[in-house]
């Protein structure tokens, strides 16, 4: 029983940073109907940028870790992958805009691959240790159980982000704009929107989301190395499905969902009777059930897809 | 649409195709022929390295690839060996199986190199060592460490511990210099290097009275381990032993603190990388693993070593850059006394290695043809490796 | 169609094929080429039945490869000598060839098994979401293995004979072109290019589109598991890593490059993307003699990192031919009347 709160507090925590990517992912499927492949290497580059100016900042002005610094550097990865977002969107995938959506997710992992390999290129291979950015202390210490500063960082960014993320999206011009472009794109245009500026603004804020995970998560695990995007990447996508795809509280829940129940399996592997290392193969499980029974996902709208 | 107009003839685009392939088999088959005359040279020796310079386990054979190189450049710097410049011949094999079969049939094929120094990875080296075994060419595995590499035959030797060893190693300091009976394991089920390790502690250490309480596992590449160390928590053990690489241990350490675990980690060679103290900081604190060399060793062997390191990398090296560069003089160091690379000549000179002097300790070549040496265990205090006693099985 | 001829041409494949095992003396980097590109081509021609001809978008060949690798190697290296005793030779002779062909026969059809299982199911799913679930299955695939200790795990599988030579991979990337060609030029086989142009329609005039799913699925599975067969027995040593979703993401490169639903183009893709690296192997070497200065550091870092130009090509070949290089290659345009202009890609 004091394992199983542990566990659970654990898998939250997992969770919360699986929603988090899920949230830039499904964003992005909302309005484009396209799996945006290299999301996670996004999340990726978001940790080095973080990683780059963390260091500089600590070298330029000593600053220790604290709620700044912190900030600061959330700030600048956001911006920086946010701009990465939308040159890639311009690059890769606007040219492709008319074509098959398959042909756009074979070009998308493209860009994922081009961004892990040619980021051991240029960051390195090795794993590289990010730095503190916040000080980080157990709040609460029982026998059962521990709870860290990190961990309630992480639940509350992402709860924060996901109220503004909808925010953004309902309450919003531009939200409403990406709504509406996610409805009909012809219809959108004809009304006087400017679909190329709605597509950029969701790329980028799809990237920014992404750039914020990829912070919380290496200050979460502060070894940061280029393929670190590729399993979050996948899980989170796996998050959005479950939760429904495009569906902005269903990537919060599904990420919380596949976090516990992947960390409850390892850990209680052995009463499963489940080697822990399947770990990697209970998201693959979650995802293909879902898609078999309920393809909508758990709070998606339910209805015939569209081919 | 006229889309369903592909009336391809599969008559002639069989026959197309073998023709083709035909083809191209004779040209290749001929053209190898005039190949293979006009590479040989003699004021070089050539010296293949296949090692994974991208792709997932990256770090570890550029590590080991940069510890070759600085011997080989610094031996052509100061006359080569018996006269002649040494030329490293380096083929990716992109950390992927298969490819190293293919990168090592090129060397000899196609470069007609004399030896070759192996893979970190064990998985890789017993896919290309029975290649450079049928060819008789011997072949020197820096970091290989599962017992079935050097088995392949006898001109497949290594110059790290094997699994074995280490295990046995680490079994009895856990059991007798730490007093410690209760373990856990925390394996790497995607590594051999691990899972290997973790069995060859598992026999000793039973042996020996202690008991494993749980054991669990990760994939490289895991980052998250509070799962398995709740449940390791749960178990209640003296000790965690982490048979894995740096990449993780520093995070696994971490996160054990975070949940309270305050028992000391105990691993391997693995772990041996300045980036461990790093990531793990504090964490590391107070855990022990066996290693080959330490950077702070006072020895004029490893003090230049290190330097010479930092000069041409500005980093510190680790357990794999010494490998790659122990593995790189012992090699030379046979070409010189078998005094050429005669390959038959080569693999006995190889064999009959003796105390050589390499920053990994005193090697001695055995009968498996794996190194022998003494094991050292090292703490970690404050972000640094501390020799804290040797040990021998 | 011509049924008859096409099997006639079968027979002078496998006549040729043998002739050149037998007498043409190969260097063994060549021959390790010339066998990689036998076993790419088998894994490029099943999968494009699967991607290019009906539609589908699968990211988990190298499961289905993998299945075969690890079954047919692990019928010969320990079932075969339990089974026979150790009075028969297994290293070469009529024995070994039956027990190899056996042995890929078997880990075909544990593939093809797989391919059903996967295929049911994945049929109601469509576009993006396929190919990510089958890259799903793939992975689990990989992990199962990864964590199955009697086979080896993550310490590999050293298999015991190399049987693999240019006879039997040529004959059955033969018999695979064989196969997929004929099933899609036959009358019956036009349902695969229905279920591709347009499922709806095809269903309304009557195609049965689910049988035509799951028979392009378990046929892909079928030759990839003979490939993995082949592969086993050639490298002599299987790693869970080598199946993993990289190694699907390259058949499917071939498939695309080749312009899917092309097989002509798709073989020509393998062949090309097989020599591609080894040829990279060579560029900073070639260089350095023909110039005397070593290739500039950053070009030669790049060319080594070949994933880098894998990725950039299929961004690069998306961006400007979707169709694939050799997609229109085959049918030259003043052979035919009509324009090959429709990209072979899914309507979506």
């Amino acid at each position: 029983m004091n394992q199983f709160i542990q566990q659970l507090i654990n898998g939250l925590s997992l969770g919360s940073i699986y929603a988090l990517i899920a949230l830039g992912y499904t964003m992005v499927y909302g309005v484009l109907r396209f799996i945006n492949f290299a999301h996670g290497d996004v999340f990726m580059v978001g940790a080095y940028v973080g990683f780059y100016a963390g260091r500089w900042m600590n070298d330029r002005f000593h600053a220790g870790p604290s709620i700044p610094l912190a900030v600061a550097v959330l700030a600048i990865s956001m911006i920086v992958c946010a701009i990465l977002g939308i040159v890639i969107e311009r690059l890769a995938y606007a040219p492709l805009r008319n074509q098959p959506r398959l042909t756009v997710l074979i070009t998308a992992i493209g860009v994922s691959l081009f961004l892990e390999y040619g980021g051991q290129q240029l960051f390195g291979a090795g794993p590289d240790n990010f730095p503190q950015l916040l000080p980080n202390y157990a709040v609460l210490n029982t026998a059962a159980f521990t709870i860290t500063t990190n961990q309630l960082i992480v639940l509350s960014v992402t709860v924060a982000l996901l109220i503004a993320l909808t925010f953004v999206v309902l309450k919003t011009k531009i939200g409403t704009a990406m709504r509406a472009l996610s409805f009909n794109p012809t219809a959108a245009s004809l009304m006087g929107i400017n679909n190329n500026v709605v597509i950029s603004f969701t790329f980028g804020l799809g990237s920014a989301l992404a750039a914020a995970a990829g912070i919380l998560w290496a200050v979460n695990y502060p070894s940061i190395n280029p393929l670190m995007g590729l399993l979050p990447g996948v899980k989170a996508f796996v998050a959005a499905v479950l939760g429904g795809i495009g569906n902005i509280p269903g990537a919060a829940l599904g990420g919380l969902i596949l976090g516990v129940t992947e960390t409850l399996v390892v850990g209680y592997s052995d009463k499963l009777h489940i080697p822990p290392s399947y770990r990697d193969a209970v998201a693959f499980v979650v995802l293909i059930v879902i898609l078999l029974f309920k393809p909508s996902g758990l709070l998606g709208k339910s209805g015939s897809e569209k081919v | 649409m006229i889309k369903s107009n592909n009336s391809a003839r599969p008559d002639r685009l069989i026959l197309t195709f073998v023709s083709a392939a035909a083809c191209v088999a004779l040209t290749l088959a001929g053209c190898n022929k005039t190949e293979s005359t006009s590479s040989s040279s003699s004021d070089t020796i050539k010296i293949g390295e296949y090692a994974c310079l991208t792709g997932q386990t990256a770090s570890f054979g550029t590590a080991s690839h940069n510890g070759a190189v600085l011997v080989i450049d610094d031996v052509n710097a100061n006359g080569g060996v018996l006269g002649k410049k040494i030329k490293l011949i380096t083929e990716d094999d992109q950390s992927k199986p298969g490819e190293a079969a293919t990168a090592v049939r090129k060397l000899i094929s196609r470069d007609k190199v004399s030896a070759l120094i192996g893979e970190i990875a064990s998985s890789r080296s017993l896919e290309a060592g029975p290649i450079a075994q049928q060819n008789k060419i011997p072949m020197v595995s820096p970091g290989s460490t599962n017992p079935n590499v050097t088995r392949i035959g006898d001109y497949i030797f290594r110059v790290c511990f094997i699994d074995e060893f280490q295990g046995a190693v680490m079994a009895k300091f856990c059991l007798n210099s730490l007093h410690k009976t209760r373990v856990a394991i925390l394996k790497d089920v995607r590594q051999d290097y691990s899972v290997g390790f973790a069995e060859y502690f598992k026999l000793p250490f039973t042996k020996g009275g202690g008991t494993i309480v749980v054991e669990q596992s990760y994939s490289s590449g895991d980052q998250d381990f509070k799962a398995q160390l709740t449940s390791i928590r749960a178990a209640n053990p003296d000790a965690i032993f982490v048979p894995g690489y740096y990449n993780e241990v520093g995070l696994i350490a971490r996160q054990a603190r975070e949940l309270g675990i305050n028992v000391p980690l105990l691993g391997g060679d693995g772990w041996d990388s300045p980036t461990l103290a790093q990531i793990g900081g504090a964490a590391m604190n107070g855990n022990f693993f066996s290693n080959h060399f330490s950077v702070d060793d006072q020895t004029p062997v490893v003090q230049d070593f290190v330097k010479k390191f930092r000069a041409r990398f500005s980093k510190d090296p680790d357990a794999m850059a010494a490998l790659g560069f122990d593995a790189a003089k012992v090699l030379l160091d046979a070409i010189t006394r078998a005094g050429g690379t005669d390959p038959a000549k080569l693999r006995d000179a190889l064999a009959s290695t003796k105390n050589f002097e390499g920053v990994t300790g005193a090697i001695t070549i055995n009968e498996q043809r794996n190194a022998t040496k003494a094991a050292k265990v090292l703490t970690i205090k404050d972000g640094q490796f501390h020799f804290f006693e040797a040990v021998s099985p | 169609m011509k049924f008859a001829s096409g099997k006639l041409y079968l027979l002078i494949a496998a006549v040729i094929s043998f002739a050149i095992s037998c007498w043409v003396p190969m260097d063994q980097y060549v021959r390790e080429i010339i066998l990689t590109i036998g076993i790419n081509i088998i894994l490029a021609v099943s999968l494009n039945l699967v991607n290019g001809y009906t539609g589908q978008f699968s990211l988990g060949h190298a499961g289905f490869m993998a299945i075969g690798a690890y079954f047919s190697a692990a019928i010969t290296t320990f079932w075969a000598p339990q089974w026979l005793g150790a009075s028969v030779d297994l290293s070469s002779g009529l024995a070994a060839t039956l027990v190899f062909f056996g042995a890929l026969l078997a880990g075909a059809l544990l593939a093809a098994v797989a391919g059903l299982v996967i295929g049911i199911p994945s049929l109601r799913l469509r576009g993006d979401y396929l190919a990510i679930a089958t890259l799903g299955f793939g992975e689990i695939i990989r992990v199962i293995i990864q964590n199955t200790d009697a086979i080896g795990g993550s310490r590999g599988f050293t298999v015991s004979n190399g049987y693999t030579n240019f006879f039997w991979t040529y004959l059955f990337a033969a018999i695979t072109i064989y196969v997929v060609v004929n099933l899609v030029n036959s009358a019956y086989g036009r349902g695969f290019l229905a279920v591709r142009d347009d499922e709806v329609a095809a269903e309304a005039i009557g195609v049965n589109t689910t049988k035509y799913k799951v028979i392009a699925f378990v046929l892909a599975a079928f030759f990839a598991g003979i490939a993995g067969g082949l592969y086993s027995h050639f490298k002599q040593y299987l790693h869970p890593d080598g199946f993993s979703f990289l190694k699907s993401i390259e058949v499917v490169v071939m498939v695309i490059l080749g312009g899917m639903g092309s097989t002509g183009g798709v073989i020509a893709a393998a062949v090309f993307l097989s020599l591609l690296p080894e040829a990279l192997r060579f560029i900073p070497q070639k260089y350095e003699e023909w110039f005397g200065i070593p290739l500039p550091h950053l070009i030669d870092e790049i060319l080594k990192n070949r994933m880098l130009i894998y990725s950039l090509l299929l961004i690069i070949l998306m961006l400007t031919r979707p169709q694939g290089i050799f997609g229109g290659l085959r049918r030259p345009a003043f052979l035919t009347s009509k324009k090959t202009s429709a990209p072979n890609a899914i309507p979506s």
